[in-house]
Formats: C-alpha cells, structure tokens, sequence
C-alpha cells in the first residue's frame, strides 16, 4: 500500500481552485447526487454506514453527531473548524489551498443533510492567504448557483460566510470556536449543553472539521459501504498526515488507514534525514504522548495508536532523530500552551505558568533533581481538573516525555547547560 | 480621527452578514487594522457603535486575540515560528539572524520603522516547510538566513 489519494486526487492539477477546473474533475457532482439520491435523514444514515469519524482530533463519529441534532428546533448552524493550530497540523491548510471547491462542496452537502441555511467557514487569522482563496471560491460558487437560494434546483438554500480568526488556538476547541463567531473572547462553554443541541446563538450546532467535511463529495458518489471497505473496522477510509520534523521528505500524505506508521516514514517520508535514526515521535500534534521507534509498526489506526497511549489526533506526525532533546521538545510545546491558555480555569492558567517556568530552567540545567517531583505534582493537578481539554493536554506531552525519557530529563538536573545539545555539539566538531 | 468612508461601509456590510451584528466585532477590527494599522481607542469606540455594543466590550474582544495590535506597529510584520518541527529544523538560528540584521529583539520594531518582527510559540501550520515565517500574512518557508535576507530586501523594496 502507498498513498491512496480520495481527497487528494486531482490535487497539483492546474487551476483546480477555479469552479470550471473544479467541475471538469467531477466537483460539484456529489452535491447533485445527494439533492437527487438522498433526503437529509437519509444522508445522515449514509454518513452512518460510511464508519467516518471526525478528523479535528476527537474522532468522534460524524453521521452520529449529526444525529443528536433536537428534531424540528430552527434555525441550525453549521460551523467548518479551520482554525488548525495543532502544533505539527497543516493538512488543512493544503485541501484549502489546493481545492477550496471541494470544501465547499462539502459544507454544502453536510448543510443539507442537517438542513441548516447558514453555515460558517471559521478560518484562523495566520491564514489569510486561504480565507481571500476561500471567499473568492464561495463568490464563485454563488454564481454559478452552488450558494445562495434554491441551489442546483433542489428547493435547498444555504449560504457560506467565511470567518476570520485572530490568532487564539483555543478557538479551534468547538465551543471557544462558536463564541468567537459570536464576537466575544473565544473561550470554552460549560458542555451540557453540547452544541448539537444549544451552539451558536443557542441554536442546534454541528462544528466539523475541514477533512471531514472534504470527504462528504466522495461518501455521496461512492456509497458509505465502499468508503467504508477503505481502512480499517473501526477507522474507515483514509487521512491525510501531515509530516515534519526530521525526515527526508516533509509533507502532507493521504493514507488508508491501517497502514503501517512505518510505510509512511520510509516509503513516503523518505526515512530520516542525514542517516540518522529515529529517537522518538509525535502523531496526532502537539497534545499528543509521544511514541518510541517499537512503534512505529503500529497500524495507522484511531484505537491502535490510543491502545500505545498517544493517539491519531489531528493527524500530525513529527519524527524526531537521536540529536532531539526531549526536554527542549517539551518545553516548546509548554510555552505554547502557556500561551494559549484562555484564562478561564485556573489549573490551566496557573498550571502552565508554573510548568513554563520549570520547563526553562530544566532545559538550562538550572532544576534540582526535587524539582522533577513538582513538574510531576504540577500536572497532576492539572490533567483532569481543566475546564477544557486544552489544560489536560498541556501535560501529555511532557509527562509521556519524562516517562519514556528519565533519565535525560534526570541528566539536566544541576547540569548548567543542556547536556543533549552539548553532546550534539561536541559530536559535529 | 476617524475612520473612512470606506472602512465604515465595510463594517456595515459585515454587520449586515450575521444573524447578530455583534458577530462582526473580528472582521470590523481586520478592518481597522487595516487602515489604521493598528487598534486605536477611537476607531474601537466607532466600531461599538456601528455594531451597537459598549466600547469595552470591544477592547475586551481585541486584546483577546494575538494578532490585533494595541500600538503602532512598522511598515511590515514578520512572524517567526519557533514550535516544535520549525525548532527540529533551525529556527533557533533563524530567529538569531533577525534579531542580528534587525537590531532588536522580539516584539520590537526595527529602528527604521520598517519592520516589527516576533517568534510565535503559535505553530503557524507550515510544518512540512519548517523553518517557516510569514511577512504580511505570507508564507515563506524552508528558510535560511540567506533567504530570510532575500525576502526582507524583497519587501522592503517593494515598499508595501
Ligand atoms: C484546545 C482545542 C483545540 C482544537 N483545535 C481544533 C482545530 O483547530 N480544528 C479542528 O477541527 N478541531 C479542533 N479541536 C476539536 C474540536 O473541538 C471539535 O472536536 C472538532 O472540530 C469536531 O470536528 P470533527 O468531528 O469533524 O473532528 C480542538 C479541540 C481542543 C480542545
């Protein structure tokens, strides 16, 4: 198995970000066969069948999710999550830039299945160039009669306004996500009420993410049971990974999942760059444990990574090489929780203060041995006691790091310096 | 001062877009921003009443948000990634060469006006191109110093 491309397909073909190009490589034609073939409930049911679980880092069943939505409450929203600022995640980026078509279409297609007539792309402000590429493709759709009323003469109307963020990573967390849109501070909700059932403007919510709803096109044209013959039982289809770090070859590939981590680093990444070895690795993004080079034939698989203890998450998957410092590593990923905490619960704003703070001065060998235990009983005290996730997964990080990394952690202890960029230095002179 | 014409019907137009108006608070302050380059008290309290909130509320949404800007910030702005794949791959250096040929640190603006320039912790999702850094909102990725000064020089000569 290599690559298999469902959403990547036509990707690299010239001006497939035009609607006539788009068009001529079959787009636009699963949202006809679901106004033709379909109702909305049974669209849902063959989002169903199609085993597709989400692709923003939850995995949460997407025909399902759809179906929690109160019969018979209107007005409904649609929110596309673009806000991908996952540490390590730029898949989304790259089916926006390369198709905003077929987001768009996907929007549309999930908009009929839930019957909602205002959806919203909300877009994360560091991507400008993607927001003017996707407000463009939307004016472009609108005339050819994709947006707006009684679209492709199906009765349905609905309309897609794209929405700028402003730099806040916790506004991808979905419910942050709707009360940005709302024009507050974007910071999480109190859930129950889940979304489904009070979102935006307290109306029933669906928020999906931009993969997800990219592959909405190709479960309408080829039916939920052969995209589900692609992938694995309980992780169906396929997912674009997004690759980086020390490698040969970084990059977004699409994947069917259940193929090895290992085919995805040696065939598609290139292996390891300058002939070193892997020490360690990420998948899923910067929330995510990491994982050792045993795991590497783990399959690509939601329950088979979560089984290792780290999971697929967003999709990201960073390798690093023997020169890595975990504890360097670790303390990049906690400042940026740090940063991005939103304030609102104080095990989260606290807690990565104070894990910030130890984190730097562990990393310059400035730590006492003791102060390991307070990196320890800092994140207990906060995994599990965050109002969000956002706060848990400050830690998983780190804690995995220092699980599987002891003893580097213990060597920066009273060391004065880094002693794994010492040894990296001292090893090229 | 206060804001033109232009900027003004482009927030009505926004507000005009949205179940509530006061959904319109992020793109009316893009607006802003981009005429004022930055978020002043005034253009704020005019951008609360088109969309009929308090003035505090506004500032309390735009302090929120790392990419609005409180002060007058230079010509162009220059964000450098400094998040795990970019750090795997140099932008350690990267980050050093700028603070070099700009002549001050993070946050700060150079002594021409020319350039405000920071190291995000916020990955800014150019992994696969690491090290990466946008100047006015672009992309420019699989840096080196040499290519940093290439893009600088660019920008500075294209003078918008
Ligand atoms: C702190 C935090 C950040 C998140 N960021 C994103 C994001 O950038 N994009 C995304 O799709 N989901 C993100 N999520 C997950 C969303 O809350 C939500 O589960 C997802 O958008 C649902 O879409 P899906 O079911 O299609 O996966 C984030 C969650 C948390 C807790």
């Amino acid at each position: 198995m290599a690559e298999y491309k469902l959403l990547t397909k036509d990707f690299g073909t010239e001006r497939l970000q035009t609607l006539s190009v788009y068009e001529s490589t079959g787009g636009y034609q699963g949202l006809r066969e679901a106004f033709k073939k379909f109702t909305p409930e049974s669209l849902v049911n063959e989002v169903k069948t199609s085993g597709i679980r989400g692709r923003g880092g939850a995995g949460f069943p997407t025909g399902t999710k759809w179906s929690f939505l109160p019969k018979d409450v209107f007005p409904r929203y649609l929110c596309c999550n673009a806000d991908e600022s996952e540490p390590g995640c730029f898949k989304d980026r790259y089916l926006i830039d390369e198709s905003p078509h077929q987001l768009i279409e996907g929007v549309l297609i999930a908009s009929y299945a839930i019957q909602c007539n205002t959806a919203f792309i909300y877009i994360r402000g560091e991507y400008h160039d993607q927001r003017l590429l996707l407000e463009r493709a939307v004016e472009e759709a609108r005339s050819a009669g994709y947006i707006g009323k009684n679209i492709a003469g199906s009765g349905f109307d609905c309309e897609i306004i794209v929405h700028g963020g402003a730099g806040a990573y916790i506004c991808g967390e979905e419910t942050a996500l709707i009360d940005s849109l709302e024009g507050l501070r974007g910071q999480p909700r109190l859930k129950p009420p889940f979304p489904a059932i009070k979102g935006l403007y307290g109306q029933p919510t669906v928020v999906n993410n931009v993969e997800t709803l990219c592959n909405l096109p190709h479960i309408v044209q080829r039916g939920g049971e052969w995209f589900k013959s692609l992938g694995t039982e309980r992780s169906t289809g396929t997912r674009v990974f997004c690759c980086s770090g020390h490698i040969n070859r970084p990059g977004n590939y699409e994947m069917q999942l259940g193929t090895q981590i290992r085919e995805l680093l040696e065939e598609e990444c290139g292996g390891m760059w300058r002939d070193r070895s892997l020490k360690a690795f990420q998948p899923g993004g910067g929330s995510m444990q990491v994982l050792l080079p045993e795991h590497l034939d783990l399959p690509l698989d939601m329950d088979a990574v979560a089984k290792a203890g780290s999971s697929l998450g967003a999709g990201a998957m960073v390798f690093m090489d023997e020169t890595t410092c975990l504890v360097d590593v670790s303390m990049r990923l906690v400042d940026f929780y740090q940063h991005e905490s939103c304030g609102k619960c104080v095990p989260c704003r606290e807690g990565t203060y104070f894990e910030s703070q130890l984190m730097h001065r562990l990393e310059r060998g400035e730590a006492s041995t003791s102060e390991l235990a307070t990196l320890a009983g800092i994140c207990a005290n906060m995994d599990g006691r965050c109002f969000c996730p956002l706060g848990d997964t400050a830690t998983w990080f780190v804690m995995s790091a220092y699980k599987h990394f002891g003893e580097e952690f213990e060597a920066h202890c009273g060391a004065g310096e880094c002693p794994v960029k010492a040894r990296s230095v001292a090893m090229v002179a | 001062m206060s804001l033109s014409k232009a900027t003004v019907a482009a927030i009505e137009k926004q507000r005009d877009r949205y179940p509530q108006p006061r959904s319109a608070i992020l793109p009316a302050l893009w607006a802003v921003q981009h005429e004022v380059g930055h978020l002043s008290p005034e253009a704020m309290g005019e951008v609360a009443s088109l969309l009929r909130v308090a003035p505090s509320e506004v500032e309390a949404v735009s302090t929120f948000y790392s990419m609005y800007f409180q002060k007058p910030h230079g010509r162009h702005e220059v964000l450098v990634c400094i998040n795990v794949s970019c750090g795997l791959r140099g932008a350690d250096d990267i980050v050093g060469h700028l603070e070099r040929t700009l002549g001050c640190a993070s946050g700060e603006t150079s002594a021409d006006g020319e350039f405000t320039w920071a190291s995000t912790v916020e990955c800014l999702g150019a992994c696969g191109g690491a090290p990466a850094m946008q100047v006015d909102h672009h992309f420019h990725e699989d840096l080196t110093p040499e290519r940093v000064d290439d893009v600088l020089a660019r920008v500075r000569n294209a003078g918008t």
